[in-house]
């Protein structure tokens, strides 16, 4: 897009854009100490975070088919802060998994991965997220190189299949898959939208070859 | 309502009581929603006046029940039950009923009879929850015909004192302590005497999951949650520790009996 801004709208854009995406923590927070959580408070902030988890992972894929549809290159920038608030709230919910769910039982935890594998497919998407977000410091990706690091991160794409999985997987014992539609959608429609891409742009470039 | 103290052993827990904030806004009742905090927004619309239980199947006397009737068929008595969820949280709740035994008899099952089936309501006017093809609707339950006659098995109209909020399944429902909450249908229509072992709502949802007995046992794994621990709600917010789950939810003394000699890792 055109439209130009100047560094002090761009720095007031960036401290509003953390301010939004920290605002679902601070909300949960908020409800945790004013014991805001109802009945189950453990049970509803390891939703919650695994709710806001996905839904960055779906932002942070948003932000390239944006790019190439809407021409809207400014947006690159955000894909790395939404990529690493989706670690951020993966992690908060597997620590809440951990330290509220489990009460740092460590025989129980290692018991739940051996037994329940949605519990397992969600630690693997975790670490592939930790992963990547390691290598999002600007060192490494230069110690990296382009290439290589590019590779790397479309493992993005196997820890969105994961979490969707997972969701999945937890719901399947009460029938209730309606969320996971919604956000297995929205991350299967945005994968798409770079294959499609793909082949538009391979077939435009053998018409002008041709 | 007009109670006295139950007799029945094991039925009065001296556990401390769950918050009635809690017990009535934190519900599985998937015909007013899937959430646990839906029902207690959704369930006003359910109309419990009149209200008949049917009770028939394998019975020398079959008969039609109205509400009222029900409620005065027996001594209404307190009992201080614990409620295990199969999804690992648990509470203790003062209900007010009568031992299932009490109705029971007075249909006179015949020798034929060895299960005992449970319809609840399923009213698509008033239950929001029955568009979702989640469940199979009428929710549906069962007991074995000794489970159902074993005293702590009971038809609940009330609790803390009061009849039941519509949430908890008004106006009349089932509580059977030493089994996973789900067995403990809510707004009870119809009971059937069976020869065979009925179908049950979840176990026709996920047979490998939810068995027909489902009686509470920390040494048969779940895929889904931990059964050897629960969550006792209302008690330490967030930094709760989880206790030990007791087979057959702490009840072993008084039901014990019905499952000897059975395999129930099989029989789960």
């Amino acid at each position: 897009m055109a439209f130009k801004l100047t560094p002090g709208q761009r720095s007031a854009v960036r401290v509003l854009s953390h301010l939004l995406c920290l605002a679902p923590a601070a909300w949960l927070l908020y409800l945790a100490i004013t014991d805001g959580l109802g009945a189950n408070p453990a049970e509803a902030l390891l939703r919650s975070l695994g709710d806001w988890a996905i839904r960055f992972i779906c932002l942070a894929l948003a932000v390239t088919p944006l790019r190439q549809w809407l021409h809207w290159n400014a947006m690159a920038k955000y894909r790395r802060m939404l990529g690493l608030y989706a670690f951020f709230y993966a992690s908060l919910h597997w620590l809440s998994y951990v330290v509220f769910d489990m009460g740092l039982d460590w025989p129980g935890i290692i018991a739940d991965l051996v037994n329940r594998p949605f519990i397992l497919v969600g630690t693997l998407a975790w670490l592939i997220l930790l992963v990547l977000a390691i290598t999002s410091i600007p060192k490494l990706i230069r110690l990296m190189g382009g290439k290589r690091w590019q590779w790397l991160h479309r493992s993005i794409y196997a820890a969105a299949a994961l979490a969707v999985l997972h969701f999945w997987w937890m719901r399947a014992g009460k029938n209730n898959f309606d969320e996971v539609w919604l956000y297995g959608s929205i991350i299967a429609a945005l994968l798409l939208a770079r294959v499609v891409f793909r082949v538009r742009k391979a077939r435009l470039q053998h018409v002008v070859k041709s | 309502m007009q109670t006295v103290r139950s007799a029945v052993p094991g039925a009065i827990s001296t556990e401390k009581q769950t918050p009635f904030q809690d017990a009535s806004s934190y519900n599985n009742y998937y015909e007013f929603g899937l959430d646990k905090g839906d029902p207690v927004k959704n369930a006003h619309t359910l109309q419990t006046q009149p209200w008949t239980v049917r009770v028939e199947g394998l019975v020398n006397k079959p008969q039609t029940f109205d509400i009222d009737q029900l409620l005065k068929l027996s001594a209404q008595e307190e009992r201080i039950y614990r409620l295990r969820c199969v999804e690992g949280w648990s509470m203790v709740i003062p209900w007010i009923g009568y031992s299932l035994s009490k109705l029971l008899d007075k249909v006179e099952p015949q020798g034929s009879a060895k299960y005992v089936e449970f319809v609840t309501l399923a009213d698509p006017k008033t239950m929001p929850g029955l568009r979702s093809g989640v469940l199979d609707w009428p929710y549906t339950e069962g007991l074995r015909l000794d489970e159902a006659m074993n005293p702590l098995a009971m038809l609940a109209f009330g609790m803390y004192g009061h009849a039941l909020p519509k949430q908890n399944g008004a106006p009349v429902r089932l509580v059977v302590p030493w089994k996973y909450g789900f067995k403990s249908a809510k707004s009870i229509t119809t009971i059937r005497l069976v020869e065979q072992q009925p179908g049950t709502a979840w176990n026709k949802a996920a047979r490998n999951e939810y068995g027909f007995y489902s009686n509470v046992n920390p040494d048969v794994p779940h895929p889904r949650w931990s059964q050897a621990t629960e969550r006792r709600i209302g008690e330490g917010g967030l930094f709760a520790r989880r206790n030990k789950t007791l087979l057959f939810n702490g009840y072993e003394e008084q039901v014990g009996q019905l499952y000897a000699g059975m395999d129930l890792r099989k029989n789960y």
